[in-house]
């Protein structure tokens, strides 16, 4: 099925694809049909600049299956409320 | 027979008088030949999508396929392309049957047409084609799994402002559809829905289900892709459009 299930949120940095490294404002963020990965459906996201005009639509695209994703998420926040992080966000 | 065909890229004007670009193959025999167009799924314009028009023509037909994520990266990869068009929300139904009917209209006046047009897509594309059936004047359909033609006031959207089922009396073509009961969306009780509201308007369709299949069995290149529904859904296929297609 398609889910079309979409989630978007605003972030700030860098990402580097293919033509070397852009700023970043914007995450989309999706369960659904997958571009390359070897499942029916993964955990998407496109880290992306909102207002770019390149016609190639720089992206840094991820695709994890369902369980991959969770222990990413969990070991970002794992990373983020380390004690070195924690103090110097 | 000469068996020779043409396949190319080219620029059809969509709707809202957009130029898009979209994927053309053809035979290259006098004709007439009967037309088709591909509506592409969810994850876009790709290479296997391309082949599948391309299949087309080598069976007889004149086939477009129209890039609907054109315009939101134009000259990007089909995958870049589909990701700026979730980013953007999605393609909306008026849109992308405006980019079909510019399709149809190509075919329509290509010189070795014999004036019969279907359409066919497949997951997204499936439901933009049950769309197509109650919106536009096609000589048949075929949705391959698209899901959401039966969608709940929640699953509707600005983009997306009508269950494509509700509209099932306008339907003027003869459908035939294409599922595996392993899919969740459309799931088995959303075929008989979709067979209850086709009989209740006496349309012409069929709508097949393929045990040991789910979505995008056709897929060759996907975890989905079943072989005994793709084979025998190509049979299908063929035999639907032979049918209504033909010359009249």
């Amino acid at each position: 099925m398609c889910t079309y299930l979409t989630m978007q949120t605003d972030v700030a940095g860098s990402g580097l694809g293919a033509g070397g490294w852009f700023h970043v404002d914007r995450a989309v963020i999706y369960f659904d049909h997958p571009q390359d990965a070897p499942f029916e459906h993964a955990l998407c996201v496109d880290l992306v600049t909102q207002a770019a005009t390149s016609p190639s639509q720089e992206r840094v695209a991820l695709e994890l299956d369902a369980a991959s994703a969770r222990r990413l998420a969990e070991t970002i926040l794992a990373v983020l409320d380390s004690p070195e992080a924690t103090e110097l966000s | 027979m000469y068996d020779g065909v043409l396949a190319e890229t080219i620029t059809i004007t969509g709707h809202d008088g957009d130029d898009i670009e979209a994927y053309s193959a053809r035979p290259l025999g006098p004709g007439p030949f009967p037309g088709g167009v591909v509506i592409h799924h969810m994850p876009g314009y790709d290479r296997a999508t391309k082949e599948i028009v391309r299949t087309f023509a080598v069976y007889g037909y004149a086939a477009i396929c129209p890039n609907l994520f054109h315009r939101y990266a134009p000259g990007a990869s089909a995958g870049d392309a589909a990701a700026a068009a979730r980013a953007a929300g999605g393609v909306p139904d008026d849109q992308a049957m405006g980019d079909v009917a510019a399709a149809v209209r190509e075919l329509r006046r290509m010189p070795n047409a014999n004036g019969k047009v279907g359409v066919i897509g497949y997951c997204s594309g499936g439901r933009q084609t049950y769309l197509a059936a109650c919106t536009l004047e096609i000589d048949a359909a075929i949705d391959c799994y698209g899901g959401r033609v039966v969608a709940t006031p929640e699953e509707l959207s600005p983009s997306h402002p009508v269950a494509p089922i509700d509209l099932t009396a306008r339907i003027g073509c003869p459908v035939l559809g294409l599922f595996g009961p392993d899919d969740r969306n459309p799931s088995p009780e959303h075929v008989d829905r979709m067979r209850e509201e086709l009989e209740a308007h006496g349309k012409t369709f069929e709508l097949h289900s393929f045990e040991g299949a789910g979505h995008a069995f056709f897929s060759t290149d996907r975890p989905s892709y079943r072989v005994d529904a793709a084979k025998e859904g190509w049979k299908l296929i063929w035999k639907w459009f032979g049918q209504h297609l033909a010359k009249a």
